[in-house]
């Protein structure tokens, strides 16, 4: 996709007539994140911790290896590690997931997707950083392309340092996101959709291509 | 039958049942292919948290009123087989909404769901779901021919569209079940089962590698939430659907349970053993053997 495919634009049908085609508004929701949808609570004390609850129990990983670290998530599914015990399990929508584990390096253009799948999935969602990367840009601080600190562009709910951590600690970065969430402070869709200009203003410093909408819900 | 409200209220009890026993056997068939790969697997309440989750999300996103009815048409298919089905032979309170034709009715209802689901799936305008539907029509189409064959056979062999007659004709002994009665109408149902069940051979409708999801890619929160209950009731109101026609039905809860698993198994087993049918195999493999027998039950009746 270029910035030219989603300009606003008439094409002629095959009758003859004329289409007017906006991609923006045609194909992604042009409406900024929700505020009061994200920010939604039961009244009932009860129930969302009961909901909490449910969320931290049932944690399912979006499919998207971004650097390194992706290669140690595999064996995390393996007869010696088997995440699917603890209630985790992997997915390969995001629509369908509420985990996304940034896993390494993210380098400008793959931020841009990870931009847009995360934006994708249902909230309350929650993302956990894997490796010093994703904390002050590790082994890369110095290239030209790929980011320093992941939070100022996603709000990351759990870091799990190490270079690369291994499956152990991602376990345990898993057991702290599930404490996070059933305390009630796994809110980091909240914070992007309270702090989302500010988000925005830095996504868009880096990503000079930016060729999507805002949102991409 | 006269109608009374309450049967209302014992219909619900009926479908809660079904409802957790179909999620507790996902979980089993589940944990079983865990241990057979070495690893401990899902908790046994793993679906049931997955549902309390889906339920529980905040914010949804529509692509337009399809989108909306599709996971409603599903579950309708679903609840629509058990709603006009006898569960439970001779109890007063487990035969549900059944009439003297409720076999057509619930044959319907089988179909009914794939359909609203192609509708809803096309709006939410994902490629894989489109391909993912066109398979799943076409592969559930090939299916559905030899298994309204069988289901014919056992109608023409008990003269009868009511589901409650078939099950007391089959009463006294194993040996009058359709099983044993009409063998080769059990056969072509037994195969056609394979084809509705979502597993290999016949999951290139869901095909996890290659088009991730399948249709429900872009249903996520509540939507899902639906779907998934669906994905719990329809397998075993299937289930007890083929039990009531060829198995000799069920008098009590345990027995139903019992039958139901085993016969889940048979597609589970199936699917552990064979690899997945491309679209076009599936749908030569049900026009070849399936519906050749299914032929053959309807001859077998007329002339024998």
């Amino acid at each position: 996709m270029s910035l030219k495919d989603i300009e606003k634009r008439t094409v002629i049908g095959p009758m003859g007539e004329e289409i007017e085609i906006d991609p923006l508004r045609d194909y992604y929701c042009a409406a900024t994140p929700d505020l009061k949808m994200e920010q939604r609570k039961s009244s009932i004390p009860i129930i969302e911790k009961f909901a909490n609850w449910a969320r931290s129990e049932s944690l399912w990983i979006l499919a998207f290896g971004t650097g390194c670290g992706g290669i140690e998530l595999r064996p995390l599914v393996t007869p010696k590690y088997d995440v699917y015990r603890f209630g985790i399990q992997i997915r390969a929508t995001p629509r369908q997931s509420n985990v996304f584990i940034i896993s390494g390096y993210l380098s400008v253009k793959t931020l841009k997707r990870a931009i847009r799948a995360y934006e994708q999935m249902p909230s309350p969602k929650y993302l956990l950083a894997l490796g010093s990367c994703t904390i002050n840009g590790g082994m890369y601080w110095d290239s030209y392309n790929t980011i320093n600190r992941l939070d100022y562009y996603l709000p990351v709910d759990v870091y799990v340092a190490g270079c690369m951590p291994r499956p152990e600690s991602i376990l345990a970065g898993f057991d702290s996101l599930k404490q996070l969430i059933k305390d009630g402070k796994g809110e980091g869709a909240a914070k992007y959709a309270e702090k989302f200009e500010w988000y925005k203003k830095n996504q868009k410093q880096i990503i000079k291509d930016w060729d999507m909408p805002d949102y991409n819900w | 039958m006269t109608f009374e409200p309450i049967q209302i209220a014992w219909t619900l009890l009926g479908l809660f049942i079904v409802f957790n026993v179909g999620l507790l056997l996902t979980s089993t068939v589940r944990k079983i292919g865990a241990r057979v790969g070495k690893r401990r697997g899902i908790r046994f309440f793993q679906p049931h948290i997955d549902l309390i989750k889906n339920y529980s999300f905040r914010t949804n996103f529509s692509h337009g009123i399809m989108f909306y009815l599709a996971p409603v048409f599903r579950l309708t298919g679903g609840i629509g087989i058990f709603v006009f089905m006898p569960i439970i032979y001779g109890s007063a309170h487990f035969s549900n909404f059944s009439f003297a034709g409720d076999a057509i009715l619930i044959m319907y209802f089988i179909f009914f769901g794939t359909l609203g689901m192609a509708l809803g799936a096309g709006e939410g305008a994902m490629p894989f779901s489109a391909i993912g539907i066109s398979r799943g029509l076409s592969q559930v189409t090939a299916a559905e021919i030899p298994l309204v064959l069988a289901f014919l056979a056992v109608f023409i062999q008990n003269n009868s569209f009511s589901i409650t007659e078939i099950v007391a004709a089959q009463q006294g002994g194993f040996l009058n079940w359709t099983m044993f009665t009409n063998p080769i109408a059990t056969i072509t149902a037994m195969l056609a089962f394979l084809g509705a069940m979502m597993r290999s051979p016949f999951d290139i409708v869901l095909a996890p590698q290659e088009i991730p999801v399948g249709p429900p890619t872009e249903f996520h929160s509540s939507f899902l939430g639906v779907l998934s209950t669906n994905r719990a009731i329809f397998p075993i109101a299937k289930t007890i659907l083929y039990i009531n026609l060829f198995f000799g039905g069920a008098t009590n809860w345990p027995v139903l349970i019992l039958k139901a698993f085993l016969l889940y198994m048979w597609s589970v087993v199936v699917g552990t053993v064979f690899p997945r049918f491309r679209t076009e195999q599936s749908i030569r493999w049900f026009m070849k053997y399936p519906l050749i027998l299914g032929i053959l039950s309807i001859l077998v009746l007329q002339l024998g």
